[in-house]
């Protein structure tokens, strides 16, 4: 209700036309353990202009009360399925995969992304201001290329096409490939020596090529980005064995940039990751033998990871369930409590916030938003509570300096059956 | 077989009471009584023994009582394996183990009434996929514990979640899933050795998608959802059959007039549902929306038995007051939604909503890592109903973990509340345990400490894990 009287004051406001400032807010500003308490940010054209405490407040600027509110950067999804599928189990609505197709790595999410999905609602009200929208594997170990994307209204949602390329190794990888992990590992090499076999001659390439191996030119052409670094390689990999296998690849294909998902295991060979430099984006309550791939499973992971000196970043992959990208905010405050418990390797509050905000946006190339810092992108969040919490929500949200709608499908239905009382009508006509 | 011998055994039990009653008065040589035969009631009784417990006082907590109640700097006394007395004072006898819970909070154990540990263990092998019988849509002769495997690592993890008893179920591709049973998270070597004592059966059912999608695909019936609705209208037919039958023989058999050779032929199947139809055993139903849940209350006034509870129950908000009339309770999650058709119109609101109406409102899991948290659940469902403008305390949404559960699972008499006289199903949290940052530290089952975050030795390690990577490492 408070969100709602809020939402409308905001968007009675015209969204650009003059600087607005937020005031008196403790604002977590995602570098290191931060905290601005009484704090003021001023944002203008969809930018941070100002951050600092007590600030004086621009002629003619739009004044947002934060007192007794927490104000951070908007959270990131590493790795989601937003605006590409929409009723998972309906075939029709999702998008992630695409195991009858020809393609493989040249597949381009961007392509699939609904701004109007009604996910992308739903998770904006939660604090989610952008996303990686990752493919699923189909029938080979590359799945695609991911897009990143906005979340908001009246922008632009997609905030870049092809950011990514999403492959699968480990046991998935072996079973797609043909039902072992050497199996995955020849595709790979395959894929690759076909790709710089075409970016060296590509006028040559339809001849010559080895006649079992079967790579589409266009898939060969989306590897190049990956075998130059131009393009992160997200590589899903769970067990350490498969991890160390992974951390080799930069001595085959120096430009390569490898990204390790789910990495259960990665603890186990937390100082390997570290030395070669790789992020991990992992989930926080991944603590069970799921399969023989990740027997070492611990909710310490992260705290590990983080401690080895590992870019960490917390996303809602799957594997627990009903995650979402809704509930980010609390898997890092999992993280977190991991730390209280005797024997626990967890995150400070600081590094569980960074978590979900600037280490998923360093890890994603989004070099303008997960840190409040002047310059930046007015990605925001303004909340009742520690953001962290369970029980807390954002009472505002802003992506590009845009205030967003505080509704949902879910609201409206909430609203629609509060009051189950019969009327002069069904409660399917407005009332 | 071995219930006949014991029926027989029974009976001259009986027959040498009734003698030495009529001895004094007249000494008549009474009728040899009848041989009854009766399906056996308990063929796989609980073996579990509580472990040892130790008087133990708690003070200075905050108190959730599970029942509904808060006591601020609480006390609470375990003894003998039961809550002995709770208050703002209690009496600490000598020798008692004193924990001062200053700042802390004390909670009644946490119940799952939908879990698939053991039937689904971890590693989720095919090997290990125990939890269907979905070789036709109807299996209520199967029963969920003849698939636990007892060293599921799960059971570790969900102790270690503060969950001091589980209800395993078998899945929802059937119509009829078979039996759940009630189980401790106490590892045993047998089954038996986990089961609940005295814990009624559940009969799992589903509605919806599932079974129509797993049967449909193979072209047979149901493949729809009004297959599903004749399918199981047909079987519930042939139970009020059966059960006639053998309320029949057994009338004529009590009567003198009926062989056992005329006892009808046990079907198992049959007798699973002649139990729901007798109130014996309690349905756990499987069902996303509300039209389909209207449906099958429909169908239970037909046949004459009872919805315990709704399980997913996403739609359960909109018909909470259906829901409240009828008793039946809803088992949810706090805020899955939208990955089928089904579960579409999931919304947040969903428990608060059913709470509100005065209806049954049960946090559930159905997963293997939600087991651990459901007091995280509770917390989101509780927030979300604050910002809908309804008034929720946390001793109230604690009700969703403990008592509804219990009564949902008919162990309500036994546990689900730090009552006196109940059994000490205790966890005592490190923070208020709807905060994000809250752990248990120390989980008592039957008044025996079964978990200690500090103590190694009371972490217990499945065989599964043993030898293996991170083994030793906290979870």
């Amino acid at each position: 209700m408070k969100s709602a009287l809020l939402f409308a004051l905001l968007a009675a406001v015209p969204a650009v036309a003059a600087p607005t400032a937020i005031t008196g807010a403790t604002i977590l500003t995602a570098r290191g353990e931060t905290v601005i308490e009484d704090g003021t940010l001023i944002f203008d054209n969809g930018r941070i202009t100002a951050i600092g405490k007590q600030l004086p407040v621009p002629a003619g600027a739009t004044v947002i009360d934060g007192k007794g509110r927490i104000l951070t950067p908007g959270i990131i999804a590493a790795a989601s399925d937003l605006g590409i599928s929409e009723v998972g189990g309906v075939r029709e609505t999702n998008d992630s995969g695409a195991r009858a197709s020809a393609f493989s790595a040249a597949l381009d999410m961007s392509t699939a992304v609904n701004p109007r999905s009604l996910h992308i609602a739903i998770s904006r009200m939660a604090g989610v201001t952008r996303a990686a929208a990752l493919p699923d594997a189909g029938n080979n170990i590359f799945a695609g290329q991911g897009a990143l994307i906005s979340l908001g209204v009246g922008g632009p949602t997609l905030t870049r096409a092809r950011a990514v390329q999403y492959m699968e190794m480990g046991e998935t990888g072996g079973r797609i490939a043909g039902g072992s992990r050497p199996a995955a590992w020849a595709q790979l090499a395959n894929m690759l020596a076909e790709a710089q076999r075409l970016a060296l001659n590509p006028a040559g390439f339809d001849r010559g090529q080895d006649s079992g191996a079967l790579t589409k030119r266009l898939d060969a052409e989306a590897l190049a980005p990956v075998l130059d670094g131009r393009q992160a390689l997200f590589v899903h990999a769970d067990r350490a064995s498969d991890i160390s296998e992974v951390l080799k690849l930069k001595a085959r294909y120096p430009a390569i940039r490898p990204v390790l998902l789910g990495a259960r295991e990665a603890w186990l060979v937390a100082a390997d990751i570290a030395r070669a430099g790789v992020p991990v984006i992992t989930h926080s309550l991944y603590d069970l033998p799921d399969d023989f791939e990740s027997l070492a499973s611990t909710r310490n992971n992260i705290g590990h990871l983080q401690a080895a000196g590992v870019v960490v970043a917390i996303a809602p992959l799957g594997g627990v369930g009903g995650t979402t990208p809704v509930n980010l905010p609390g898997y890092a405050g999992n993280a977190v409590a991991q730390a209280s418990v005797p024997g626990g390797k967890g995150l400070t509050k600081g590094q569980a916030l960074a978590a979900i905000t600037a280490n998923p946006a360093r890890i994603l190339g989004l070099t303008d938003t997960g840190t409040l810092d002047v310059g930046k992108r007015a990605d925001l969040v303004l909340w009742d509570g520690d953001p962290l919490e369970l029980m807390s929500a954002p009472v505002a949200v802003w992506i590009d300096g845009a205030a967003q709608p505080m509704i949902s499908r879910q609201t409206e239905l909430a609203a629609r059956y509060k009051a189950l009382g019969r009327t002069d009508l069904p409660l399917q006509y407005p009332r | 077989m071995r219930s006949m011998l014991l029926m027989g055994v029974a009976s001259l039990v009986l027959a040498t009471a009734a003698l030495a009653k009529d001895k004094a008065k007249e000494p008549a040589p009474p009728a040899p009584p009848p041989e009854v035969v009766r399906a056996p009631k308990d063929p796989w009784p609980s073996q579990y023994k509580p472990y040892p417990a130790q008087t133990t006082v708690i003070l200075g907590a905050t108190i959730y009582d599970g029942a509904g109640k808060r006591i601020d700097g609480g006390m609470i006394r375990l003894e003998g394996g039961r809550i002995a007395e709770i208050g703002g004072n209690v009496t600490i006898p000598a020798g008692a183990r004193v924990i001062d819970a200053t700042g802390k909070y004390v909670t009644a154990g946490i119940i799952d009434i939908h879990s698939h540990l053991g039937v689904y263990p971890s590693p989720g092998v095919d090997a290990h996929s125990d939890g269907n019988e979905a070789t036709s849509p109807a299996r209520p002769e199967v029963w969920a514990e003849h698939s636990v495997w007892p060293q599921d690592p799960g059971f570790s993890r969900a102790l270690a979640g503060g969950i001091t008893a589980l209800h395993v179920l078998p899945g929802s591709a059937n119509l009829f899933g078979g039996r759940g049973t009630t189980l401790k998270p106490v590892y045993g070597r047998s089954v038996q050795e986990m089961k609940f004592p005295g814990a009624p059966y559940s009969l799992k059912m589903a509605c919806g998608e599932n079974p129509k999608r797993v049967y449909g695909n193979r072209n047979q019936l149901p493949a729809t959802r009004m297959g599903n609705i004749a399918y199981a209208r047909q079987l519930w037919s042939d139970a009020t059959a059966y059960k006639r039958r053998w309320d029949d023989y057994t009338r004529r058999a009590e009567a003198g007039t009926a062989k056992p050779s005329d006892a009808p032929r046990r079907e198992l199947a049959l007798e699973t549902l002649s139990g729901v139809l007798s109130g014996e055993i309690l349905v756990q139903n499987h069902c996303y929306r509300a039209d389909e849940m209207a449906n099958v209350i429909s169908m239970s006034r037909e046949f004459g038995y009872k919805v315990t509870a709704f399980h997913h129950a996403v739609e359960s908000y909109k018909i909470a007051d259906l829901l409240k009339a009828e008793g039946i309770c809803s088992a949810m999650w706090a805020d899955w939604y939208g990955f089928k058709m089904e579960s579409f119109d999931g919304i947040r609101e969903n428990i608060a909503l059913v709470n509100a109406a005065g209806a049954c409102a049960i946090v559930h899991s159905d997963d293997e890592n939600g087991i651990q948290r459901l007091n995280q659940e509770a917390a989101k469902a509780m927030a979300a109903g604050r910002r809908l403008g309804f008034a929720i305390t946390p001793e109230l949404a604690w009700t969703w973990l403990s008592l509804n559960p219990a009564k949902g699972l008919g162990i309500g008499d036994r546990t689900g509340s730090l009552e006196p006289g109940k059994a000490a199903d205790v966890v005592l949290w490190s923070a208020e345990p709807f905060s994000v940052y809250a752990r248990p530290m120390q989980v008592w089952i039957d008044g025996a400490l079964m978990y200690d975050w500090g103590d190694p030795k009371r972490r217990p390690t499945a065989d599964f894990e043993l030898g293996q990577p991170g083994v030793g490492e906290v979870k």
